[in-house]
Parts: C-alpha cells; structure tokens; sequence
C-alpha cells in the first residue's frame, strides 16, 4: 500500500497548470492523497489519519506517516504548512496550546501517545525535542544538562550525574568546548554551542526519539554542518523527526522525506527519490524553487 | 502620481526638516521640563519638612539638684510600695524651689513647677527603684523641659524675642537664668525614639507607631505576599482562559480601585465583628491590608509572569518537566524580580495606609510599644495624623518629624527591594 485517500476536495484531478506561478500554484492543485511510501516495516511512531485543529481551523488534514527505528526523516514544505505543528503532536507539545486539539491514532511502539490514561511525563522522557531558537535555562551548562536525568530521578548518585553530564554532551559533540567552565551559564554560549547543548540536554536522558523543529535556522553555516554531523551520528542510537526549511539539509541528513502542503501530507519517499524523481507536481515544484 | 526626480524628493525632505528638528527639540525640552517639576516638588516637600522637623530631634533640658529626703518623699521605711508611692512631684517641686529661692507668690510657685516636665517625678522613681541607697541623697540630674518651654527656647535661635504662647515674662525670665548658668541646654531627643504616644509632646515618641507599622507591615507580607502569587500562578499557569477567569480578572482589577476606607468597613465589620479579634491590633490591621494589597500583588506578578519567555517554559515541558517543575524551577525564578516589584509597591502602599486603618481602631491613643501582633498598636501615618491635630505647638515639630520617620522607612524598605532584586535578576 503505497498511497492512500486524503481528504476528499470535491473537485476531480486538476489540468495542469499553464504557468506555476507562485499565486496559482496553490489554488489550482489540490491534494487528494499522499505518494510515495508513508509506511514502513520496522516503524517506531505510526500515526493514522491524523487531524489537528485550531479552535475552528484545521491545520492538519488526515495525515498518516511511519518513522522508523533508527531513521531520519525530515519534513520540508513551506512555511505555515503543518510541519511544525505535526512534528509537536509526537510528544504532545501542542497540549498547551489553548484551543488545539488532536484527532487520529498516534502510536509510539504501539502505546497510544493520546488517550486519558497517557502521562506526558514520561511520554516526553522518551520523546526529547529540540527547538528552533536554542533555549538553554539560564543555568549553568552543567545545570542544563543534569536537569533531565534530575526531575526523573535517573542518576541516584553525584558521580553516576557527572557521568550522564559528560556523556551526552561528549555525543552532542561539546564537551571539549565546555569542560572547564561547566559552572558557566550556559545561556553564554555562542549559538551553535547553545543549540548543541540543547541537544545534549534532550539525550541526557536517553530519549527514543528526538524531534528536532528546524534545529538550524538560527545558526550559520558552519554551526549548521557540526549540527547534521551529529545527527547523523545521533542515528545510530535514536529515532529522528527533523523539521527543516533547507532542502539541502533534509538531503544531506534524511533518509526519507515528507512533504507537507497547506496541512497535507504530499509525498514521502526515500530522501533521494524525493529530491531526484519526486512523484507529485507540488513536490517538484517546492523543489525546483518555484514557490515555498 | 506622477514620478518625482530624485532632486525634487531630496528638496521636499530638507523642506521639511527644519521643522522636524524644532518638533524634536520640544518633545526633549517638555520631558525634562517634567522631570525639572518632579524633582522641585521633591525638594521643596523635603525641605520644608526637614525644616520643620528637625527641631523635634533636640530637647531642651534643665539641670536639677535632686535631694532624695525621706521626709519630703514621705518614705519611713524602704520597701517596694512606699518607693512606688513616694512623693517625687514634692522632691521635684523642693529642686526647683531650691534653684529659684526668691519666688515666695503661690500662683508663681505653681507656676514655677511647670518649668519641667510632668514626666520628671517618673524619672526619679524609676531611678530610686533601681538605686535605693540614694535614699537620703543628693544628685545632680538632667530633666526634659516642658514642652511650653520648649519650644520658647527652640524659638530664641530664630529671633531674640522669640515666641512666648503661654509662656510667661516670669517663665521667660527664669529659663534666661538657668541659660546662664548653664543649667539650660539642648539635648539629643532619645525619648521621641524609646517611647509611646502621650499629651505632653516632650515625652512623646514614634517608637510604638513605628514597632506597630513594622508588625503590620509583616502580617500583611506575610499573607499578601503568598496567597498572591499563588493567585497569579494559577491564573496565568493553570486556568482555562474562559468566561469565569475573565470575571475572575476584570473583579481583581476592580478590587485594585476601590477606595481603601471601603476595606477598613470591610474589617471592621467581618474580622472584628463577626470573627471577634482583638480591636486596634497590627492582626486585624495586616488583614485589612492585605485585602488592599493584594490586587496590586497579583497583576504584577502576572505581568512578571507573562514576561518569562515561552522558550523557556517549552524547554522544560519538552524535558518531560511536569506543570508545577516548569513553574517552580523555571518560571518562578526569572519572574521573581519582576514580583518582589510589585509586592514593594504594594507594601509602601499599605504603609502609608491611614483611613482603613481608623476603620478598625488604630487610631485609639495607645502609650505602650505593642509587644505582638494581637496588642493594641498604631502606625506611622496614623500616628502623624493624630499629631497633627493636637493643639500643642510642640506637636508641630514631632508631626514632621514623623514625616521623616516615615519616609525613612519607606526608602530603607524600597532600597532593600532594589538590592534584593539586582541580586535575584538573571538574564536570559
């Protein structure tokens, strides 16, 4: 089953479009299913026919998706699109979003994420993210680090916490960097430094999956390419949901991608047949540059 | 339209120029007009009551000789009864008659008992209490001047003649005599910092208004402090933005506004009244203030609460920090600061609070220093009202006096805020 039915519009496949100008692109095509390959085997979060409304808005129109273990998938489109939005139902961010409610079966290893009896706390441990602006507490860097293991009551020990600290952020590839100023605070990083120790912090605590919402957008080149070398370090260890305005980046990182227009989900297929051969005429459209 | 040149759109900005700069030179000049105003006021309130309430930190004093005679003080044997019951006014009366041997008329006698104040026979019983081997004794003692002299005396260094009231040529004559022979000065008041309240205004002192300011002041802290933040960590943190919470925060706003006497009824009627404490007591007086200060405490401190970025607040949640972790580890401390302004403010409001405070009883003449909070007490700017309306001219001075009392307080209170929120302050 490679695609699957979306939202019905009502309206039969539409001709192509003479010119795909920005303004026309998106009144013209109308999605009505999703290509490419949304499921796999050996996925980690499954999630089903997945709506998610604004007070009366919709933003996300019955998307359904499988990330898989130890797999980096990245979701491009442009903005206000529901990426960010989708990417924050996995850990139940957008709960405290007044007004926001989530339809749709979402699944982490096959325990509903959703439901009355789903605690967040936990659900987050193992659901780590990282934000587009890098917000570290004004505390110290090893606070923010420690911070984690400490409300969950992971390290019962100072030693076994010292541990954890230079772990994670040795894997978030800063250690050298902070070691001897730990005490610093970390809100005195520069921003690639701030948004690694971001990172740091999230798998301080042995998440499952990270999600990480446009982790670079905040950084120059160089912080960005020391950030997707540890991504693709990361993945050997956990599952990764990155959302990303750079079509470089999800190229470079992913191994499959999703494209989202206006709430729904396009496309998903491997990063390289996205980015080579993508299937439907918006994909290819936001990838050759022509809106977004 | 038509297209401009270049040329022509640079002449219309010079033309305009020179009236963009007149307009920006008068929008300076009225701000620091404003601030010129602001600091005269200042200056001239502060002047005028330090000149005026300076006088009220010296204290004319006489110098006595003092013989403890038994049989004037009417005392056969030593015991603690007939020490507390001694004749001291007769000793007191003897001293002076002794310093002014000539006066002989019964109405200048009399007068002349006047010439000390009515606190000085006090003095001396608690002095033979404490010593009574001065029995029989004699000694040389300092004593605080009436307060008609007083202020005869104070008025001299302003003009030769200076002011009389009800002070006589006799009076006047005497008090020259005892310039003389330097038995007449001025000395540092220490009585208006250790006593009470009391009608004769040589012996009257702040210390009891300001001990009952100060226990006021900590039962309302106490409970607006607390039970205001937390209001505002739950309106801001936990409610449901609805049509109760609307209510909720458009009936605090108006609580914020309505006039303090209304809250004194308020006490007066539900804490007295009904819940029987004690009257007049810094309990029932905190509890008014309380209910005063407590809508200024919560809309700043939900204001300091909005203020914390959300970035923080979804770094903790996505850590899998549960709601009250997010308040109490990250929210609470960066908005600290911004509370501890607005609980400042409200505290320097409560205390220099007067009319709810009347309401309940503080404005009773009580002579004692309050040892607790359910004791009769007064406070500050009650204590300054009730000066200002008593009939003796010495008042006046001890009335500013107060003033500066009060703003002393009022400014080591507030500067001890500031420091604790520079200390607290964190960036982000």
């Amino acid at each position: 089953m490679n695609t699957m039915t979306l939202e019905a519009t009502g309206m039969t496949a539409p001709a192509k479009p003479q010119t795909l100008e920005n303004e026309t692109v998106d009144s013209q095509i109308k999605v009505r299913e999703t290509v490419g390959a949304p499921f796999c085997d050996n996925a980690k979060l499954k999630m089903r026919n997945v709506n998610v409304f604004y007070s009366e808005t919709q933003a996300i129109h019955n998307v359904s998706l499988d990330i898989g273990r130890n797999e980096v998938v990245a979701m491009i489109g442009p903005s206000g699109c529901g990426k960010s939005t989708f990417l924050r139902c996995l850990n139940r961010m957008n709960d405290t979003i007044e007004g926001c409610r989530v339809e749709g079966d979402l699944t982490l290893d096959d325990e509903p994420i959703y439901g009355p009896k789903v605690d967040v706390v936990p659900l987050r441990a193992r659901v780590g993210m990282v934000f587009q602006k890098p917000n570290p507490f004004p505390k110290s860097i090893y606070e923010n680090v420690a911070y984690g293991p400490k409300i969950h009551g992971i390290a019962s020990r100072r030693a076994e916490l010292d541990e954890i600290v230079e772990n994670s952020l040795r894997r978030a590839g800063l250690w050298s960097e902070v070691k001897d100023r730990l005490d610093k605070p970390g809100t005195g990083l520069s921003g690639g430094q701030q948004q690694r120790l971001c990172i740091a912090r999230a798998i301080a605590v042995s998440p499952e999956v990270i999600l990480m919402d446009e982790p670079c957008s905040a950084l120059d080149p160089i912080a960005t390419a020391r950030i997707e070398e540890l991504i693709d370090e990361l993945r050997k260890n956990y599952t990764i949901a990155i959302v990303t305005h750079s079509m470089q980046q999800a190229a470079r990182v992913s191994q499959r991608t999703a494209y989202f227009h206006l709430g729904h989900l396009v496309e998903v297929n491997d990063t390289e047949t996205v980015f080579t051969n993508p299937q439907h005429e918006l994909t290819e459209a936001y990838i050759t540059g022509r809106f977004g | 339209m038509t297209d401009l040149t270049q040329a022509q759109v640079r002449e219309r900005i010079e033309q305009r120029l020179g009236s963009r700069h007149r307009k920006e030179k008068l929008f300076r000049g009225l701000g620091i007009a404003s601030i010129a105003f602001g600091v005269f006021a200042v200056l001239l309130l502060f002047t005028d009551i330090i000149s005026k309430g300076s006088g009220a930190f010296v204290q004319t004093a006489v110098q006595l000789e003092i013989t403890y005679d038994p049989a004037v003080l009417g005392i056969e044997e030593v015991n603690e009864e007939s020490l507390t019951w001694a004749n001291f006014t007769g000793v007191v009366r003897e001293a002076l008659r002794a310093r002014f041997p000539d006066v002989s008329s019964r109405s200048e006698k009399r007068e002349l008992n006047t010439l000390v104040s009515t606190g000085a026979p006090f003095t001396l019983r608690d002095r033979l209490q404490a010593n009574p081997e001065l029995l029989g004794k004699t000694e040389t003692l300092w004593f605080a001047a009436d307060d008609d002299v007083d202020t005869f005396v104070k008025s001299l260094d302003d003009s030769a003649e200076g002011f009389r009231g009800r002070t006589s040529d006799q009076m006047a004559s005497w008090v020259q005599s005892l310039k003389e022979s330097g038995q007449l000065e001025k000395r540092f008041n220490t009585t208006f910092f250790t006593n009470g309240d009391s009608r004769e205004p040589e012996q009257a002192g702040i210390r009891a208004a300001l001990v009952g300011s100060l226990l006021t002041l900590l039962v309302t802290l106490a409970l607006s402090f607390p039970i205001g933040v937390a209001a505002a960590i739950y309106l801001e943190e936990y409610a449901p933005k609805n049509r109760w919470t609307d209510l909720i925060e458009v009936n605090i706003n108006n609580l914020a506004a309505v006039p303090s006497i209304v809250f004194g009824l308020l006490g007066l009627a539900i804490f007295i009244n009904f819940f029987e404490l004690p009257r007049s007591a810094p309990l029932v007086g905190g509890l008014v203030l309380t209910l005063m200060t407590l809508p200024t405490i919560i809309i700043s401190s939900r204001a300091a609460l909005k203020s914390v970025p959300p970035s923080i607040r979804e770094a903790a949640m996505g850590m899998g920090a549960s709601r009250m972790q997010v308040v109490l580890h990250h929210v609470l401390p960066l908005a600290m600061p911004g509370m501890l302004t607005g609980a400042i403010i409200g505290m320097a409001q409560a205390l220099g609070e007067t009319a709810p405070l009347l309401m309940i009883g503080m404005v009773a003449f009580i002579v004692d220093v309050p040892g607790g909070i359910t004791d009769p007490a007064t406070v500050l700017p009650v204590q300054i009202f009730l000066w200002a309306d008593s009939p003796e001219r010495a008042f006046v001075e001890r009335t500013s006096a107060a003033i500066m009392v009060l703003l002393s307080f009022l400014i080591v209170m507030n500067a001890s805020a500031v420091l604790l929120r520079k200390k607290l302050e964190r960036r982000w």
